[in-house]
């Protein structure tokens, strides 16, 4: 057989048979119809559009995500969507331009050049929430609880939050004055929490500067980090200071308001580093290996697009929630299989049970099957001139 | 959750170098896994297994959470690239270091030089940042064969003692990275099992301090 008569998918590329694909329809609806309670309105961005306001405000990584192609009529560049997120910023800034906080939601899928994680998967189904116009605790809180809820919604079990807060890393980069380069270096040992390289990098910095950019490594677990981070970092510029306080406010609030989740905090867990600019957070569940959500600050991005709003979101792959979660419900229900033949009174009889949000399934004539392997479980039967649901006898 | 902890190993020197630190963890294996043929060795402690894989695999079993913590060379992390991964601490074990070789006192370096190795991001990322345009072959093993034969005229590789470069009639020209073991660490499990890992990491640590 030739390679091309396999119908293979690209790598990456999955799609989604019927018991699947209901499965994820029945979440959609479900995540939607929750986020709209929530006072979350949808937006439904482009696939596509110009490269240069897709990447705008972002960081290199998402560049060598993004799939490149040329308009034909304009000559410039388009990409296809890699992460939504910046599309809604995009729409808030330029497109509403409202002054009350605006809270969009949005789902759909997005394409990687690359596969990232575990699954390999380069086609997600990205979902996610995003709260524009307000500073405060209290909005980066409402998105915390609502991926949590996604979280529930979508039947993952045992979640863990991570948080953390770009704030501490960059107060203490501006103090050290590192250049962008060196920077970069720190962040990337930073990541990697290897504790000999940064203890190198920072070597020919002020003792006290370089020690407490060492200890952001070591920053982290329950609790008692935020209180141990106030007493290392008492001598940090303002800037990091403030921080810390934000972020020790967030997690009080998040204690309060969340009692049931285990809160991990980590100072240098830095995702998004180039786009947040507060607090980030992620969740993790047992024997996942990786993040399954993750979100944060982002004040910034709208300057560029005219206008600055301070910004906080998450988002997540439903697809993978998916995978993780455990949902008996949404198993598909059984039908009521109508025979080929009938008048018009069975019509009526099927339009009827059908608006009744009944799953009716006509038969057609000489088809193959019967009942049972069409999936009903019921059939409608002529008894005395009445068209009757009746169940399948064997 | 299992609160199993799963430590990845290589078999050879970095297994043998890490038993000291392991038992100052408390931790003893149970088999050997030179003669042993399992690959899941128990160890001391019910809720502590060992997985004894190639030291090249250390970095994505760890990353992706197949095993908690891990042993790896510096040389196979900068190779993996690192991502996704914690690594808080030198083990000051296994030490080499990352090298250019070549033929002693051999010919200027070609125009278009060829370069045979296992480390190819690593080598690509060398050259790249020295502006020098290369060109790179994988290979798996017998690296110091490939300028005799005319297949590459440098190698790069780890070098320990140089005496197989020497037996070849290559020497050392460019030092890359110094090299020792560092102890990695899966992300999500440090985040988890936070209490559990986090003594660990202590503990070798302090073995570690106690060794230099």
């Amino acid at each position: 057989m030739k390679l091309r008569d396999r119908w293979l998918l690209p790598e990456g590329v999955g799609e989604l048979l019927p018991a699947e694909a209901w499965a994820l329809e029945t979440v959609r609806r479900q995540l939607l119809d929750c986020y709209r309670s929530w006072g979350y309105e949808l937006v439904i961005p482009p696939f596509i559009e110009y490269l240069d306001s897709l990447l705008t405000g972002t960081g290199h990584d998402l560049d060598l995500q993004t799939f490149k192609l040329t308009d034909q009529l304009t000559g410039r560049t388009l990409g296809v969507r890699a992460d939504m997120t910046p599309q809604v910023a995009r729409i808030d800034a330029h497109r509403l331009q409202r002054e009350e906080p605006v809270r969009l939601c949005y789902l759909g899928t997005v394409l990687h050049t690359r596969a990232d994680g575990f699954a390999g998967s380069r086609s997600p189904m990205q979902v996610g929430a995003e709260l524009f116009g307000n500073a405060s605790v209290a909005s980066d809180l409402e998105v915390l609880a609502l991926m949590l809820e996604t979280l529930r919604l979508t039947g993952v079990q045992d979640i863990h939050l991570d948080l953390g807060h770009v704030g501490i890393f960059r107060g203490l980069a501006a103090e050290a004055g590192l250049d962008a380069d060196r920077e970069a270096t720190l962040f990337d040992a930073l990541q990697r929490k290897a504790i000999p390289e940064l203890r190198e990098l920072t070597a020919d910095l002020p003792v006290e500067q370089g020690a407490r950019l060492c200890r952001l490594a070591t920053l982290n677990g329950g609790h008692e980090v935020l209180i141990e981070a106030r007493t290392q970092l008492a001598g940090a510029s303002a800037a990091t200071r403030q921080a810390l306080d934000n972020l020790c406010a967030i997690a009080d609030a998040a204690r309060e308001n969340l009692p049931d989740t285990p809160l991990h905090f980590d100072l240098a867990e830095l995702r998004g580093y180039t786009f947040h600019t507060g607090v980030v957070f992620a969740a993790f569940v047992p024997g996942q290996g990786q993040e399954i959500a993750r979100g944060g600050r982002y004040d910034h991005i709208g300057e560029v697009f005219g206008r600055a709003r301070p910004a906080t979101g998450f988002s997540t792959d439903l697809k993978t929630l998916l995978a993780l979660g455990r949902r008996p419900d949404v198993a598909r229900p059984g039908g009521i299989f109508a025979p080929a033949d009938g008048d018009a009174a069975l019509r009526e009889r099927i339009a009827g049970l059908r608006a009744a949000g009944e799953r009716v399934v006509r038969g057609l004539p000489g088809q193959a099957g019967d009942a049972g392997s069409m999936g009903c479980d019921r059939e409608l039967r002529c008894q005395d001139g009445q068209w009757v649901v009746a169940d399948l006898v064997e | 959750m299992s609160n199993t902890l799963t430590i990845a190993l290589s078999k050879g020197r970095i297994f043998k170098e890490t038993l000291p630190l392991l038992a100052h963890a408390g931790i003893v294996p149970v088999d050997d896994p030179e003669t042993s043929r399992k690959l899941i060795l128990d160890t001391n402690q019910a809720d502590v297994k060992l997985v004894i894989i190639r030291a090249s695999d250390v970095p994505t079993y760890v990353q992706y959470g197949a095993a908690d913590l891990g042993v790896a060379g510096k040389d196979v992390l900068m190779e993996h690239g690192g991502e996704g991964l914690y690594e808080p601490v030198d083990l000051n074990i296994a030490r080499c270091k990352l090298m250019v070789a070549g033929p002693v006192g051999g010919a200027a370096e070609p125009e278009h030089m060829r370069i045979a190795t296992k480390y190819v991001h690593t080598t690509r990322r060398y050259y790249a940042e020295r502006g020098r345009q290369v060109e790179i072959i994988k290979l798996y093993g017998s690296m110091e064969l490939a300028p005799l034969v005319g297949l590459a005229d440098r190698i790069v590789d780890v070098v320990d003692t140089g005496n197989t470069l020497k037996a070849n009639g290559l020497e050392p020209l460019e030092h890359i990275a110094d090299i020792s073991s560092r102890l990695v660490v899966n992300k999500a499990s440090m985040k988890m099992k936070h209490e559990r890992v986090k003594e660990f990491i202590d503990r070798i640590a302090e073995a570690v301090g106690r060794s230099d």
